[in-house]
């Protein structure tokens, strides 16, 4: 199958303008006619299925936890960028878009960016119009602050707590359909599969946490909004629940997985402690606005602090290396995720990291105290703080955060074209789930700007085009493919019910976790991948042969949920792996040892590697068929990113 | 890591909605006082799941103290015995070596056990669908800025939505009142320009829902302010009373429009 991205001619800030035209309606009364499935109730799902909603669609909306407002996005701390220019520093459509096509070290669309640029100034304005409480300044109007890989001020935000507003305004929007009954909500309910009819998506199965129930659910379309894949790392600043269960199941029934191997490691998290935990907790990058990365100039200092000798305090400020500051003067603190957390690595690779573990920077707030006083910082970033006090039992008030990267994104996902279809016609991906917007590298305070993107202001168009295409007639739930579907999944089930081995899932797949950070994580290289692939194939077939899953499907089981959950990481992983040793180039968030600059940079080979890597599903246990899709860049000009 | 601790567990079991349930007595062995509450559970669950015993389960997911999911009773209190923080957050540094700790589900008609220590809390989904939102379609809105609201207002709104809906309020109140939940959302829209036009149906219509739902009344004993882990204020019900009433006396002509379609 050849891949075509459907990305629009014509110059880059009319092609959307123009495809909106060019998109085939439904008009308003047939719209009811129509059934469509939305997965997941996170930042696009919410809005995607509130505007469908208003639209005249009918929904049925679908979430594995116990409200719709306990999906994931509520966790997104710093806030949302929009190219507003309210700030009146040289913002602009055009440089939202460029920023994030650099960011993204050139391998994501000029189409794709542009348009996600362009809409996000109605983002802000939809989301102040439902209520969400924006930080403002004295006079009323709305606040900004600076986010990494960019010189304006952009970012739009609510304390730390930016992704809960905007998805409680997304939350309230969909409340708002469910009560006019154009929303049909299904709560503590898993998607399992997709049902495919003669290529198309018609539907899905899903097994109801309560009961244990497996039901059938049709639609003229089946719209996955359900999230990233970062707890494949096993920790990571993900929610435990957040898996990719429902983006990897459609996978498996011929929808492409976009270049896997793109995760984003976000350099300021809380370190790791011990094996007992379960999770990372993210220290918002808005952080960077006002505090100072740094770590000792010397091996004997870092030495001393991590046997708790000396403190932070008691190293003198010419013995301080403001690494980032030093490195790269023009954008300082607030460089990208990527080119931050690798410098992080590379202090406590060379030593230098704090903390017992060593593997640990300052986030220094010292000097903003002093120059803003300690009522202003708190007011600005109280709840980090006041979260890092709990975990740590340190007070960032009087000491600098240690802090270390770890997995928190993943720009890779399912396939899609500009109108957000997968490659099975009626399937389609928004959000985090696809591919599509932030190339190698995510900048901060963009993933809620796509999430809403998607979900407001693209599917409502691009999906009405296929709709009115396939026609209203309605989709014929006896078609055997339910059926067939439906006791797919029964019989998958059943094979995890009987798993009584030894070793439980949860160890399955911390050593997964143990494995991807190892050889798929911050630095990667031909033999370490290849060693893990390996490895991944071993865990594989011994989980098949050794797990525990307790319990039965008629009952609440999260044994069997995380069980399902983890048997798809596994998988995953190993795609994960192939598709970084596919690529042999450095860039953003995968870093190949083997291409760097002579400064440690990420080494891009444009003319090699220039492409999107979609991967098809062939069979278990067979190798993945790979599919390239050219990007093509008319308007930027492909360069050594630079930060300096 | 030095101090671990051993602990005795006394965790309510129920098989589901229809059985009673029941304490059941766990050993929580070699736990660090770094980890979290939940997971020093997970320790639990993992040394069951080896017996082929069924782990105990409760409701979590993100483990940060803002989605909401978590909701344990613990020694008496909400989401334990500290303040502002939920039961994710709570680490077990704040427990002593050898303590007896007590953990029950929420505790109230209107949040039906589902298994264990979690319960079915959609009856505060059905309250905020009753009237939680601005009647705005996605498109058509002014620019975000046409609207200036002053900072202390924004910021009391903000204070207001921070709720994670969590049901804290409802576990801590004799009653099982659900007031300071519904409050916050009437309070959060109810400050703000964009949430006038509706103001007064809002309220008549989520306070109806919660009615409906089988919560108690407010008789002010502040215990859910005190253990609301957002420390929403007890001004909302105020703010959510004096909405009520004036909308009763004067406005009841604003009821919400329950009629479904367009």
């Amino acid at each position: 199958m050849s891949l075509d991205a459907k990305i629009p001619q014509g110059p880059l800030a009319e092609k959307w303008s123009k495809h909106k035209f060019n998109l085939k309606l439904v008009n308003p009364s047939n719209k009811r006619k129509y059934d469509v499935i939305v997965v997941g109730t996170g930042l696009a799902g919410a809005s995607a299925a509130a505007s469908l909603a208003e639209l005249g669609y009918n929904v049925k909306s679908f979430c594995f936890q116990d409200s719709p407002r306990r999906a994931h996005s509520i966790a997104a701390q710093g806030g949302i960028n929009a190219a507003k220019n309210y700030q009146n520093d040289g913002d602009s459509v055009y440089r939202l878009f460029y920023d994030t096509i650099k960011g993204g070290d050139y391998r994501a669309r000029e189409g794709n960016v542009y348009r996600l640029a362009e809409v996000s100034v109605n983002i802000i304005d939809q989301c102040v119009a439902q209520g969400v409480p924006f930080a403002r300044e004295y006079g009323g109007l709305l606040d900004n602050r600076s986010f990494g890989g960019s010189q304006v001020s952009r970012t739009f935000y609510a304390r730390g707590q930016t992704g809960q507003q905007l998805l409680l305004g997304a939350y309230s929007a969909l409340n708002r359909q469910i009560h006019l009954g154009k929303v049909k909500m299904y709560t503590r309910t898993e998607m399992l599969d997709v049902v495919v009819i003669d290529g198309h998506a018609k539907g899905i199965i899903t097994r109801n946490l309560k009961t244990g129930e497996i039901e059938t659910h049709a639609g003229h379309a089946v719209l996955l909004a359900t999230g990233g894949y970062g707890n494949v790392f096993y920790l990571s600043t993900n929610a435990i629940g957040s898996n990719v269960t429902a983006a990897w199941r459609a996978h498996k029934r011929g929808a492409y997985f976009a270049n896997p191997c793109y995760t984003q490691i976000h350099p300021t998290c809380i370190p790791v402690t011990g094996d007992h935990q379960s999770k990372l907790t993210l220290m918002s990058e808005s952080l960077r606005n006002d505090g100072r990365v740094w770590a000792p100039k010397t091996v004997e200092i870092a030495q001393k602090l991590q046997k708790k000798e000396i403190s932070a305090s008691d190293v003198k400020e010419e013995d301080r290396d403001y690494f980032l500051e030093r490195k790269y003067p023009s954008f300082g603190n607030l460089v990208p995720r990527d080119v931050a957390s690798r410098n992080a690595k590379e202090m406590s690779d060379e030593g230098k990291g704090v903390g017992t573990t060593g593997l640990a920077v300052y986030l220094d707030f010292a000097e903003a105290i002093q120059r803003l006083g300690e009522d202003t910082v708190r007011a600005k970033y109280g709840n980090l703080f006041d979260m890092y006090l709990q975990i740590t039992d340190e007070n960032p008030y009087k000491q600098p955060m240690r802090i270390y990267p770890a997995v928190h994104y993943t720009m890779g996902g399912l396939w899609v074209d500009y109108n957000l279809s997968t490659n099975v016609p009626g399937l389609y991906a928004m959000g985090e789930c696809n591919f599509s917007d932030h190339g190698a590298n995510r900048l901060g305070a963009s993933a809620l700007m796509q999430g809403l993107s998607d979900g407001y202001f693209v599917i409502p168009y691009t999906l009405g085009d296929y709709l009115a295409t396939i026609g209203p007639k309605p989709v014929d739930k006896n078609h055997p493919a339910f059926e067939k579907t439906k006791q797919d999944v029964i019989a998958y089930n059943n094979k995890l019910l009987a798993l009584k081995g030894t070793k439980t899932v949860v160890e399955y797949h911390r050593e997964l976790g143990h494995i991807m950070w190892e050889y798929c994580g911050m630095a990667r290289t031909e033999e370490g991948l290849t060693k893990a692939k390996a490895m991944i194939k071993e865990l594989k077939a011994d989980f098949w042969k050794n797990a525990i899953v307790t319990g039965e499907n008629e009952e609440v089981n999260a044994a069997l949920e995380r069980a399902g959950r983890v048997a798809d990481f596994i998988e995953l992983g190993e795609l994960m792996v192939t598709d970084a040793l596919n690529r042999r180039e450095s860039c953003g968030g995968h870093f190949r040892l083997e291409s760097q600059t002579e400064e440690g940079e990420a080494l891009r080979d444009d003319d090699n590697f220039a492409f999107v890597s979609a991967w098809e599903f062939t069979g278990e246990n067979q190798e993945e068929v790979l599919h390239k899709e050219e990007l093509i860049f008319e308007n930027v000009k492909l360069t050594q990113r630079s930060y300096k | 890591m030095s101090g671990h601790m051993n602990l005795t567990l006394k965790v309510w079991r129920q098989k589901n909605t229809q059985t009673p349930g029941k304490f059941v007595t766990y050993k929580a062995e070699n736990i660090s006082p770094d980890m979290s509450f939940l997971e020093m559970l997970d320790v639990v669950n993992e040394s069951l799941t080896r017996k082929n015993e069924e782990p105990i389960y409760f409701d979590h997911d993100c483990r940060e103290g803002i989605c909401g999911s978590c909701s344990l009773y613990i020694n008496g209190h909400p989401h334990g015995p500290k303040k502002a923080i939920t039961t994710c957050q709570l680490h077990m540094r704040t427990f002593n070596d050898g303590e007896t700790i007590t953990i029950e589900p929420w505790r109230s008609a209107a949040f039906p056990i589902v298994k264990d220590l979690a319960t079915d809390r959609s009856a505060f989904d059905r309250i905020q669908q009753a009237g939680g939102y601005v009647s705005v379609n996605t498109g058509g809105v002014p620019d975000a800025n046409i609207i200036p609201i002053p900072k202390v207002i924004a910021d009391e709104a903000f204070n207001s939505a921070t709720c994670i809906g969590c049901g804290a309020c409802v576990a801590a109140c004799k009653n099982a009142s659900a007031m300071l939940f519904t409050s916050a959302k009437i309070t959060q829209l109810g400050l703000l320009p964009q949430g006038q036009t509706e103001r007064y149906s809002r309220v008549q219509a989520m306070v109806a829902q919660m009615d409906e739902e089988g919560f108690g009344n407010c008789t002010n004993t502040g215990a859910c302010e005190a253990e609301c882990p957002k420390e929403i204020s007890l001004n909302n019900i105020a703010f959510m009373n004096n909405d009520f009433f004036s909308a009763k006396l004067f406005r009841e002509e604003h009821a919400h429009d329950h009629a479904g379609g367009e």
